[in-house]
């Protein structure tokens, strides 16, 4: 056998390896930990299953250090998404994940199947998935790729949920110059289970067989995770040509042109196979016909064995020639790594294996025995037949790895991280509240500002492009998307669940830790407003190069603001994914950490939303801003990097301050709660107001800068509403959470007017030779247009041209 | 308990919601798989929204074929009362069991947004619920939903009564034909929903089911639902003769 391994031996080894993705380095651990030189095909095993995407080589010892307990934890991080009990024998599955690099290459099959990938994490441990949130950046909207790349990705999120009935429900669309060669796609899906459901994607039993189902496998997706999600783009790779890879100064480059021709790197996706795979692998587990269930998806069969054995302690026998193809003439290495979608590995006992096909042939799948669990802890290929424990009589072994060699085992790299020689931090407790020189001050017309802020791309309402999803499929969506988080409720309870999403990569660019708990702090905060509580955090984190230290500082300070922001929350991370070598020829992207958040609502009636409700209410500010405008859509604005740094947080204050809105809430004290992010105060009156239908009067006391209390962006802040008689409970409650507090006007009216006054508000009217104080005084139409109409233009979406595109 | 049945296509995805509306109109929801040429006793069948069989090639073409649509053909031409949501109407279009297409939208996206519809018959299987001549607030999820017809079968519609729901603005004034977002998908003469000449069989683009109940913004839908659920007790309970017109011909 080992002669046969020498003869299998690729020729010239460095060469594979490299090509392969693998380092001198890793090679050497590869044959550390087989004792010997591993095969052509082993390699090419090693080269999926170490790579970034598969191995978390790079960030493993960071997330270890993340806080992974909590109430009702099911399952956490190494289960392929995390599940929450929220009672009734009910529990919630949700993660996101990305799938930036296959977007970049061809948007809409990027797109769409990262949709697929994340639902099928969803449903294979159980749960019916009831929700997708799809978080989008992009480079500039006025430039021709940004249009196509937009188009394509929406296109594609939308294909393909909206096929297979699962509702898009909220995500967010943000615009950066930096993602102008490397877009985010990431994509959170949420499903609901009983809890006595659940299943693990392990392979326990031996003797037990492994069944693959779903469609068959072929070329496409060859490495896509080791070649796209684990090496930086190049030029000639970020187009549709395709297909995709590493730039010349990239492990993976060598031997890129042996490889290319060989190698379709983006998978296709087919929504309805995934539609039927969903039916049937929840009604393989509702008739408790498996013992445990992985999909495929990165490193396709080579991950789904490893990992299930790898769980389990067993091995398991493969049998190469058993794997149902879609074309012939596949080399073994192509049937290992290949990551053809709309796949599931099911572990089966041998006496249910004919139920099981019954199934799978009832919703119209392929499924067949392609190997069986052993006790020996090895993943073995076998070419020709197998026997009980290895070949058959003249077949041929191609491969024996420990299974943990390539999941549990598998290299880790301590990397190294080196801060930046410059750096902004937060101004200090009590600095003077004066906006950057470099901004608009002096002679400002805030009303202006305000209408170029909520028109602006990041700001404006985003229902031209949610309007291309099916929002409301599955009859629970309470509130979809443009209003804050999503609300879904729970059929046959009073419960609802409350989803966003929220990731502040000017801040994080700034400064990793601050902006990394910032996004956990606004993600909590938007389900928090509505009244529900927090259940727990997924997080995708798209960062550069690991190799640049400085690029690994930011991931490493980014890992441990997302640490300290979720013990100071008390919430869980129950799972994510990490996106590195997020760079192109024109640089890295801002450093990205993506928080999704599922809450829970006790009772969907006591819900409130951020719109203004009533006229007459009483408006009132909680919390109270401190300066910094550095990162704020009022200096991207002003087209100016402010000197000062970005604003500080809080984290007990923000704590407070959720527990706060809450209670209140709970109370039926509150018409309303919106909280102060992107544009700043003026932006969430303004948005409230839209949202509400009417306007309000508001005297804002001014510190020393009016951009800074009308603009900055300095969280912990919620303007609310109520009605007049319920104010005073609202007052008391607030000091008693140690919050600042402040009445500062009414709902009503078709304006919104907002009169700046104190000490701060003086100068600028004058300079304007105006003798009336500074004040926005917009009316309510124009505000609505501005917002409405902002994003379409941004994109060119309101040219004729856009009308007659098809797909 | 009324019986009705609900179609479910692989690719179906609307089968589930329209089930839990049927149950909340009082009647016992019937799983009808696509493969079973038996309609199990059903009262009334309903096609569900979703992408039957994918809808590769086009919207409903294939689903048509399957053996449960000849069932459903069957049941329509002795005069059983059958109803199709979105996809399910495009199914039936394509069946020739209502008349007209539904083809892509003009601005050729797919479209999720609640739109407003009028019934414009009060006294039919499938409106009479629906409530008094008033804009009715309903969800539209699709991207072939532009409902197209010859003038002169356009004409017949309107002569016979048999246009159901068409799309309106919010004041209850009917949407223009083209580039009115109140006619979201560009439908001749606003038309959303299209009944067969024997009035047995009706189509609709928007969907009744997702608007049953108020926690979700909106219940207009749901008295579309209870009529239909009504009208198949009454056909129950009362099997009288019926109009027996040969499938596909009413078309």
């Amino acid at each position: 056998m080992t002669q046969m391994l020498e003869r299998e031996a690729a020729p010239e080894p460095v060469l594979l390896h490299r090509a392969l993705g693998l380092t001198d380095e890793e090679l050497g651990g590869i044959r550390q930990r087989l004792g010997r030189d591993p095969s052509e095909l082993e390699l090419a095993m090693f080269g999926v299953m170490w790579s970034e995407h598969c191995s978390y080589k790079s960030s493993k010892p960071l997330l270890r250090t993340l806080p992974t307990q909590g109430d009702g934890v099911v399952a956490g991080p190494g289960e392929n998404a995390g599940v929450i009990s929220i009672g009734d024998g009910l529990a919630v599955a949700f993660k996101i994940e990305s799938h930036n690099h296959p977007s970049a290459v061809a948007p809409y099959q990027g797109a769409a199947t990262g949709v697929g990938g994340i639902l099928r994490d969803i449903f294979t441990m159980g749960a019916r998935p009831i929700a997708v949130l799809d978080a989008l950046r992009f480079g500039d909207p006025s430039e021709a790729r940004t249009r196509h790349l937009v188009d394509g990705v929406v296109r594609g999120v939308g294909g393909y949920g909206n096929c297979v009935g699962v509702p898009t429900v909220g995500g967010e669309l943000v615009f950066d110059p930096s993602y102008g060669g490397n877009p985010l796609v990431n994509v959170m899906a949420i499903g609901l289970l009983e809890e006595r459901h659940l299943t693990r994607a392990a392979a326990p039993g031996p003797g037990n067989l492994a069944v693959l189902f779903g469609s068959a496998t072929g070329r496409d997706g060859i490495g896509g995770a080791s070649v796209l999600a684990s090496a930086t783009f190049g030029e000639d790779e970020t187009s549709d040509r395709g297909p995709a890879g590493a730039s010349p100064r990239s492990p993976v480059s060598s031997d890129r042109a042996a490889l290319r021709s060989k190698r379709p790197s983006v998978q296709v996706g087919d929504p309805f196979a995934e539609k039927l795979l969903i039916e049937a692998s929840l009604e393989l587990i509702e008739r408790g016909l498996v013992e445990g269930l992985q999909d495929l998806g990165a490193a396709g069969i080579t991950c789904a064995t490893s990992e299930t054995a790898d769980r389990a302690g067993t091995g398991i026998l493969i049998d190469l020639d058993a794997v149902p193809r879609r074309e012939p003439d596949m080399a073994p290495f192509e049937v290992m790594v290949s990551e053809s979608q709309e796949r599931m590995l099911a572990i089966v006992r041998p006496d249910r294996f004919d139920e099981v096909t019954a199934i799978c042939r009832r919703w119209g799948l392929p499924c067949a025995v392609i190997g069986r669990v052993t006790d020996d802890g090895d993943i073995v290929v076998v070419e020709g037949g197998v026997a009980e424990r290895g070949p058959a009589a003249g077949a041929r072994e191609l491969a024996r790895i420990p299974a943990s060699a390539l999941t549990s085992d598998a290299i880790v790299h301590d990397r190294p991280a080196v801060p930046p020689q410059r750096r902004r931090a937060a101004p200090a407790p009590g600095a003077p509240m004066v906006a950057s020189d470099h901004l608009p001050e002096r002679g400002m017309d805030p009303g202006a500002v305000l209408l170029a802020l909520l028109g602006g791309a990041n700001v404006a309402s985003r229902r031209p492009v949610f309007e291309q999803y099916d929002s409301t499929v599955q009859a629970n969506t309470v509130v979809g998307p443009g209003h804050g988080a999503a609300v879904l409720r729970v059929r046959g309870t009073s419960k609802a669940l409350v989803a966003a999403t929220d990731g502040n990569a000017r801040v994080t660019d700034l400064d990793p830790w601050l902006g990394a708990a910032m996004s956990v702090a606004e993600a909590t905060r938007n389900v928090s407003i509505t009244g529900a509580r927090p259940l727990g955090i997924t997080n995708c984190l798209n960062f550069g190069d690991p190799t640049r230290p400085d690029a690994f500082w930011q991931l490493s300070e980014a890992v441990r603001g997302l640490g300290d922001a979720c013990r100071a929350l008390g919430l869980p991370v129950t799972g994510g994914n990490v996106s590195l070598y997020n760079e192109s020829p024109s640089g890295a992207i801002l450093p990205t950490p993506e928080i999704g958040v599922v809450g829970l609502l006790d009772d969907s009636a006591r819900r409130v939303g951020p719109g203004l409700a009533a006229d007459g209410d009483t408006i009132v500010l909680i919390g109270e801003v401190t300066p910094g405008l550095a990162g704020s859509e009022y200096a991207a604005l002003a087209g100016a990097a402010p000197e000062d740094g970005p604003p500080g947080l809080d984290l007990d204050l923000e704590r407070r301050l959720q527990a706060f809105v809450r209670e209140a809430i709970g109370r039926g004290l509150l018409a309303s709660a919106q909280d102060v992010s992107g544009g700043g105060f003026a932006v969430a009156l303004a948005e409230a107001a839209i949202w509400g239908g009417r306007g309000a009067l508001v005297r804002l006391p001014i510190g020393s800068s009016p951009a800074v209390d009308l603009f900055g962006e300095s969280p912990s802040r919620l303007v609310v509403s109520a009605t007049p008689r319920h104010v005073p409970a609202v007052v008391l409650l607030a000091r008693q959470h140690g919050l600042p507090v402040e009445q500062i006007g009414t709902v009503g009216g078709a304006r919104l007017v907002v009169e700046l006054t104190g000490s701060g508000a003086t100068g600028a009217a004058e300079e304007r030779g105006s003798r009336v104080a500074d004040s926005i005084d917009v009316p309510l139409p124009n505000l609505r247009h501005a917002w409405e109409h902002g994003l379409a233009r941004a994109l060119g979406w309101e040219s004729p041209a856009f009308a007659s595109q098809g797909r | 308990m009324t019986r009705i049945g609900v179609v479910v296509f692989p690719g179906s995805n609307c089968d589930r919601d329209t089930m839990h509306a049927v149950e909340l109109a009082g009647a016992e929801p019937v799983e009808l798989w696509h493969e079973q040429a038996s309609l199990e006793g059903s009262a009334g069948v309903i096609l569900p929204g979703g992408f039957a069989y994918g809808d590769y090639l086009r919207a409903g073409v294939i689903a048509r074929f399957s053996p449960v649509m000849r069932a459903v053909a069957g049941f329509a031409a002795e005069g059983g009362l059958v109803f199709g949501i979105c996809n399910g109407f495009q199914v039936l279009a394509e069946a020739g069991l209502v008349p007209g297409a539904l083809l892509r939208n003009r601005g050729l996206r797919f479209l999720g947004r609640d739109v407003h519809v009028v019934a414009e018959q009060l006294d039919t299987p499938f409106t009479r619920l629906a409530g008094p001549r008033r804009p009715l607030r309903l969800p539209i999820a699709h991207g072939e939903g532009c409902y197209y017809a010859d003038s002169e079968a356009l004409d017949d519609l309107e002569r016979d009564g048999r246009v159901l729901f068409r799309y309106v603005r919010e004041d209850g004034t009917v949407a223009g034909d083209q580039d009115d977002p109140a006619n979201p998908n560009g439908s001749l003469r606003a038309i959303a929903g299209v009944m067969n000449a024997a009035g047995n069989v009706a189509g609709l683009m928007p969907h009744p089911e997702r608007a049953a109940e108020s926690l979700l913004g909106s219940d207009d839908g749901f008295g579309i639902v209870r009529s239909f659920v009504e009208a198949a007790a009454i056909a129950e309970r009362d099997p009288a003769p019926r109009a027996a017109t040969p499938a596909g011909a009413v078309a």
